[in-house]
């Protein structure tokens, strides 16, 4: 085993994994959102995140046509596709919360959950059906912004990708807007007093379903920006994107506690490390029998490992028990 | 005119109109709709056992040698319907969400595509493919298996709330899927995305001489439509004995109150891994008939997309109800095999064409717009309506009918 290669490696796989933790951690909010407020897997959350990506990759297309991407600031335009795609996936995560999951409110957990499962098939190909009819493809890939794919060199066997440090910077301040917002003000106040008790919430004043609608918009706008984000990182998307990104980003909620908001940044974050990890030591470590495509299964082994030694996860769950 | 007059009249047209157009997809559907008259039709329990063996033993064989892909309609729907119904143990009865279903599938499917192949070889040296009599032990093989499978992956999370049991089931499913692709290395044991061929077929019961001018290809469809019509009648014998049984009962209250089941003596988790076990083992039965039955497997065969199809083939039909699973197995697959897919030539036809409706060439159609691959979109609609409209299916279960009907609280 070469121990100079592992340590050679080690910063960059680093700067992978926090990457990747921190789009984790974006999309795990929004299950964890859910789940506290209302007790059901958001199975369509995978596919508000694709929406995102696709808001961002046809606005960047559209502007590549008119010629204007080159001439406008990169960061004006990432502004714009982030604002966008968190515009219409939070809008888009009401209207189904709407239409599949309110009138299933009170009926046996597994009827809203077999909706949320029927959501999420329905718009993976709903976003292939309009991108077919649209643009004659589904496969998307982002187009390059000069400005963003600029390298900084740290070191001779270090650079980081200026887009790198964006999506990271990006996602920090998402994460510390929304602790703000539950943390510190009014609105959040209610919502945490809806996931606590929807009863008495409501007998307090509390609109109780206006502040469920909030939870998916705030849960669906993160979900939307993770989306621009993997677009801008990793440049192709297609309708189904989001499946395997989705079902991680839950494991990390559970990870972190589910229901639990810090608990799903840092299970987003220790998800995303431990998987940057697996993918590139996994085959140095076992002389090439197992490659980078067991990291999925290491994933959910961790999901395993979890659920049977710590089912409240790492930081508590918060999920009020059933009546 | 009485039902029973109406519904022989309706076989016999349905049968006379396939043998008049061998390629219509209405004909082949008119025959399905039959069956379903006959089964919903107020008939004499012997009268009505009789023209179904007529119809499923001699009229769909028949049918199967005008037109040889109606009969690979029918050996699928036989094959997915005994899923379902394995299915509908687990989410119908014991009210568990199992969303990896596919994966014990998939576990009986590749014990017998690698024993019953030359890809024992790689791994084992000589002597493999086992003789094709072996599949009939391997099905035994394969039960078990499956079930200690399902048993092995229900203790870690049976204790905890159902919804974990959804999304862990689901990554294993991927587990599978992912292991089927790569275990091509360091020792083949699947041979990964390409695939394991041939595998063995059972052993004819017959001497192809006894009928002649039946084509040879054709005999092994008609021997896989009866092996799959046998064993979904003893899935169908299974479920029932089991619904009625302590145990089903027992699955049923848990369904309903985990709590007051439990407050009753029912021993919650026992009786959960025994329901997933059931489950489990089905599939893997139909696993090593599949895996006989397509000569060729891949891990293209045990994806996400099967196992949300066999559930929605549980929800349409009605969970916890035994005809619903057959009902919902038939819809969906036909939906999948013959509408979506005889819609996409369609339009490809108008398309090549150049039909012009509503003064839009269709000619200038996105070629991307294939109907036959938004399965997907089928499965989602049939979920999202039937959970808002209808949560007990079209044919719902009747003890489930009499729970509905109470009001709530």
């Amino acid at each position: 085993m070469d121990f100079a290669l592992l340590l050679e490696i080690f910063p960059q796989v680093l700067l992978d994994g926090v990457i990747l933790g921190f789009m984790y951690a974006l999309i795990a909010l929004g299950y964890t959102m859910v789940y506290g407020v209302l007790e059901f897997i958001n199975f369509a959350h995978s596919e508000i995140f694709v929406v995102g990506a696709f808001v961002g990759v046809e606005i960047l297309l559209g502007l590549k046509n008119a010629g204007a991407l080159d001439q406008l600031p990169p960061f004006l335009v990432l502004l714009l596709i982030l604002v966008a795609g968190m515009a219409v996936s939070g809008l888009l995560a009401v209207v189904i919360e709407r239409v599949a999951y309110r009138p299933l409110r009170g009926a046996p957990r597994l009827i809203p959950l077999i909706s949320a499962i029927g959501v999420s098939f329905f718009l993976q190909d709903f976003v292939r059906l309009i991108e077919s009819v649209w643009r004659n493809a589904f496969n998307l890939v982002y187009p390059g912004m000069e400005g963003l794919n600029r390298r900084l060199e740290l070191t001779a066997t270090v650079d980081v990708p200026v887009k790198a440090l964006v999506v990271i910077t990006a996602s920090l301040l998402m994460l510390w807007a929304l602790h703000l917002l539950v943390n510190r003000t009014k609105l959040g106040t209610a919502i945490r007093a809806v996931a606590e008790d929807q009863a008495t919430a409501s007998l307090m004043g509390i609109n109780v379903n206006a502040m469920i609608s909030l939870t998916f918009l705030i849960g669906g706008a993160m979900g939307g920006a993770a989306g621009v984000l993997f677009g801008v990182q990793y440049g192709l998307i297609n309708p189904y994107t989001g499946f395997i990104p989705g079902l991680k980003a839950f494991t990390a909620a559970v990870l972190g506690g589910i229901g639990n908001i810090p608990g799903a940044m840092m299970g987003g974050l220790v998800l995303g490390l431990l998987e940057a990890f697996a993918a590139s030591y996994l085959s140095l470590l076992t002389g090439g029998a197992f490659g980078a495509e067991y990291k999925d299964i290491f994933a959910f082994s961790v999901l395993i490992l979890i659920l049977i030694f710590r089912p409240r996860g790492l930081l508590g769950e918060v999920v009020r028990e059933r009546a | 005119m009485s039902h029973a007059a109406g519904v022989l009249v309706l076989l016999a047209a349905s049968g006379y109109a396939v043998s008049i157009f061998p390629h219509s997809i209405l004909a082949f559907l008119l025959f399905q709709l039959s069956i379903l008259a006959l089964y919903l039709a107020r008939m004499r329990p012997w009268l009505k056992t009789t023209v179904a063996v007529l119809a499923l033993c001699v009229m769909m064989p028949a049918i199967g040698t005008i037109n040889g892909y109606y009969l690979e309609v029918a050996t699928q729907v036989g094959i997915f319907a005994a899923l379902a119904l394995g299915l509908n143990i687990v989410v119908g009865l014991a009210g568990l969400l199992d969303l990896g279903y596919v994966a014990f599938f998939a576990v009986g499917a590749y014990l017998w595509a690698i024993f019953g192949s030359p890809q024992a070889n790689r791994v084992f040296g000589g002597g493999f493919p086992l003789a094709p009599g072996w599949f009939f032990v391997f099905l035994l093989v394969g039960l078990t298996v499956a079930a200690v499978t399902g048993v092995l992956l229900g203790l870690p999370v049976l204790r905890l709330r159902g919804d974990y049991l959804a999304i862990v089931t689901l990554g294993f499913g991927e587990v599978i899927r992912v292991l089927a692709n790569n275990l091509d290395k360091p020792i083949n044991l699947t041979n990964g995305p390409k695939g394991i061929t041939p595998i063995e077929r059972p052993p004819l019961p017959f001497s192809p001489a006894l009928l002649p001018g039946v084509a040879p290809s054709l005999l092994y469809s008609l021997y896989f439509y009866f092996l799959v019509l046998l064993i979904v009648g003893i899935v169908v014998v299974v479920n029932r004995r089991l619904e009625n049984s302590h145990i089903g009962r027992a699955w049923e209250a848990i369904r309903e109150d985990e709590t007051a089941a439990q407050a009753m003596g029912v021993p919650l988790v026992r009786s959960k891994l025994l329901a997933f076990a059931c489950g489990a083992s089905f599939a893997g039965v139909i696993g090593v008939l599949f895996a006989a039955k397509q000569v060729f497997i891949n891990p293209e065969s045990f994806t996400f997309l099967e196992s949300i199809g066999v559930l929605a083939m549980v929800i349409l039909g009605g969970m916890g109800s035994i005809p619903g699973a057959v009902l919902g197995a038939t819809v969906v697959t036909v939906l999948n095999l013959q509408v979506l897919k005889g819609f996409s030539l369609w339009l490809n036809e108008l398309r090549n064409a150049g039909t012009v409706v509503l003064g839009y060439d269709l000619a200038n159609l996105p070629t991307q717009l294939e109907p036959a691959k938004y399965e997907r979109m089928v499965f989602g609609v049939i979920l999202v309506l039937m959970m808002i409209f209808r949560p007990a299916g079209i044919l719902p279960a009747r003890r489930r009918q009499r729970e509905l009907a109470e009001p709530q609280q």
